[in-house]
């Protein structure tokens, strides 16, 4: 390693520790937005660890955010908690695999159709498990405090940025880089382009599972329509696409000002919610291809 | 037997909104994930101005057709040219349309919700019933069933007997040769993507007269008529209408046989064997 990637290292973990205090002065509903900041940080960044360098567009977030749910909501009951983490990842991951494995060896169209309605599909599925079973939603006690689900978030937001830090300067990470810029070029260089994308796609499922399973006892009751909403897939592709998804701290720079931004649209316009969303990430479509990053490294480029 | 005929009707509808789509997608080479929305649309008209005006969604046809055809040329000259314009290469435009058809869809979603609720919309139609082979069946879903048919026939023909429909099939294949012989492709793709969401809109109002639809759906429709259109074969209105009466088969089955919560299950389940076995549609041919 050079001194260059200690000092990523050592500051990321600076800043990360500063982010883990903020339930000591914090009241409520500094702490409530906390939660959320943290929640989307997990998911946005775990999303663009697989669709910024490959650029295939995930809009299954909601899909592996439920699943991850569900495990807590059946398991809390059977199971101590701690337990239903590593099976909400195991969850995320197999359901990754099977969407990787059908569609990842095609082209990326495939992908993103597959994902699109891939969360409604479960979503019917559970339903008609529950009807079946004869009970309607799930509840989910336990003694978790607000601090310590946000605790539990950053600790796990440290991890997907150790893990896009580490798979950055891997051999996967490079052949992703590679299948981004030309995907026919990195078959013909040898790389397994199934597999490093499956295998990625993998690690981002699961990440998105585990933040289900942490944040459902905040829910205490779920139901379907709750776990499986469609906007949070929607939200978690603007956040990354704000901040930038070329850099791992890119969807971090959109993710703060877009939950605050949503707080003030959900609290003014509460009829609004979803036509305001549609409108702003058209306008980041349009005006900010790049995100943040892709404007700040615009601007670095025009200064040099 | 029941089973099948009710499957057959239901067909009908799923050609037409997967017809609009593979205009827009085949010809236009925009991946619409707004397009359910358009759809949605159209019932809502279709429902609006039967409860308000005591119009019979048939005349309603005529009268959402032509809108619907401006309104999707105004967001295809609007909105998608500009990217036809910026996009280097077929693969990066297919993402920049993705992204702001799935950006449009949100915005369709929380408009139709403004203006009408969330709540779930329908109205009753020709709800009597109509005895085909012994069993009953909505009269409303065989006056739907043979709509459909009429507009996809039409289609069909203008398609393969006409000239503008001969110059649309050419730049589905190929917009650079289609510009080498004379074809106008910017002016042709735009027709083509507001010819696409008329006929998606229509779709809406036929479907809307024995479906009940609210603002959220959309998503299950478009889902539908992708998985037709790569089940079909993108650009192939023969394979298109075959898919869709094999998807309606399954919806079907699955619906009186297990559950009717369970329809975007089945058709999910045949997109993976689709993707497994023929990815390049039924009647496509393997890429060399």
């Amino acid at each position: 390693m050079k001194a260059q990637d200690y000092k990523t290292l050592f500051g990321g973990a600076a800043l990360l520790a500063l982010a883990a205090t903020l339930p000591l002065y914090a009241d409520a509903y500094w702490l409530s937005l906390g939660v959320s900041i943290a929640m989307f940080t997990v998911l946005a960044t775990s999303w663009a660890l697989f669709s910024g360098p490959t650029h295939y567009i995930s809009l299954a977030t909601a899909a592996f955010f439920g699943v991850g749910t569900y495990v807590t909501g059946a398991g809390i009951d059977i199971l101590p908690y701690w337990t239903l983490l590593p099976l909400a990842a195991l969850a995320g991951a197999i359901l990754a695999a099977v969407v990787g494995l059908a569609t990842l060896r095609l082209s990326g169209v495939y992908f993103v159709i597959f994902t699109l309605g891939l969360a409604e599909m479960i979503r019917q599925c559970v339903t008609w498990y529950q009807n079946q079973t004869g009970h309607k939603g799930t509840y989910v006690l336990t003694d978790l405090t607000e601090e310590l689900i946000y605790w539990q978030l950053v600790a796990l937001a440290s991890l997907i940025y150790l893990i896009g830090w580490a798979i950055n300067r891997s051999r996967l990470g490079f052949a992703l880089r590679i299948i981004g810029d030309d995907e026919v070029v990195a078959a013909h260089a040898g790389i397994n382009t199934a597999t490093a994308k499956i295998a990625l796609f993998m690690i981002s499922g699961a990440a998105a599972a585990v933040v289900g399973a942490m944040i459902a006892p905040r829910y205490v009751y779920i139901e379907p329509s709750i776990a499986f909403t469609p906007l949070l897939s929607f939200q978690v592709v603007i956040m990354a696409l704000l901040g930038g998804t070329g850099r791992l701290w890119g969807p971090l720079a959109g993710i703060i000002p877009f939950t605050l931004l949503w707080e003030v649209i959900s609290v003014s316009f509460p009829n609004q919610t979803t036509l305001l969303l549609g409108v702003s990430f058209l306008v980041i479509v349009y005006l900010l291809p790049g995100g943040f990053v892709g404007l700040l490294e615009r601007v670095r480029g025009r200064a040099r | 037997m029941d089973i099948l005929i009710t499957g057959l009707l239901l067909s009908g509808t799923y050609a037409l909104m997967a017809l609009g789509l593979t205009l827009q997608y085949g010809v236009a080479r925009i991946m619409n994930l707004a397009n359910g929305e358009m759809l949605v649309a159209g019932g809502f008209a279709a429902f609006a101005l039967y409860t308000g005006a005591g119009l019979s969604p048939l005349l309603t046809l005529f009268l959402v057709a032509p809108v619907a055809y401006i309104v999707n040329w105004a967001i295809y000259q609007i909105m998608l040219r500009p990217l036809v314009k910026r996009a280097r290469s077929r693969g990066e435009l297919e993402q920049d349309a993705i992204l702001t058809t799935f950006g449009l869809s949100f915005v369709m979603v929380g408009l139709m919700v403004w203006f009408f609720g969330g709540d779930y919309f329908n109205y009753s139609y020709l709800a009597r019933g109509v005895v085909i082979m012994g069993d009953n069946y909505g009269l409303n879903r065989v006056v739907a069933f043979l709509c459909s048919v009429v507009l996809c026939l039409g289609l069909y023909l203008w398609l393969n007997h006409s000239k503008a429909g001969m110059a649309m099939r050419a730049v589905s294949v190929s917009p650079q040769s289609a510009q080498l012989v004379g074809i106008n492709v910017p002016r042709l793709s735009a027709r083509a993507f507001a010819l696409g969401g008329a006929v998606t809109a229509v779709g809406g109002v036929v479907i809307s007269t024995f479906l009940t639809l609210d603002a959220s759906t959309g998503v299950v429709f478009t889902m539908k008529a992708l998985i037709i259109v790569i089940m079909g074969g993108v650009g192939d209105v023969r394979g298109t209408i075959l898919a869709a009466v094999i998807l309606g088969m399954v919806e079907t089955i699955v619906a009186t046989l297990i559950d009717p919560g369970l329809t975007l299950a089945a058709a999910y389940a045949l997109f993976i064997l689709i993707l497994l076995f023929r990815p390049q549609g039924l009647f496509g041919k393997k890429p060399a």
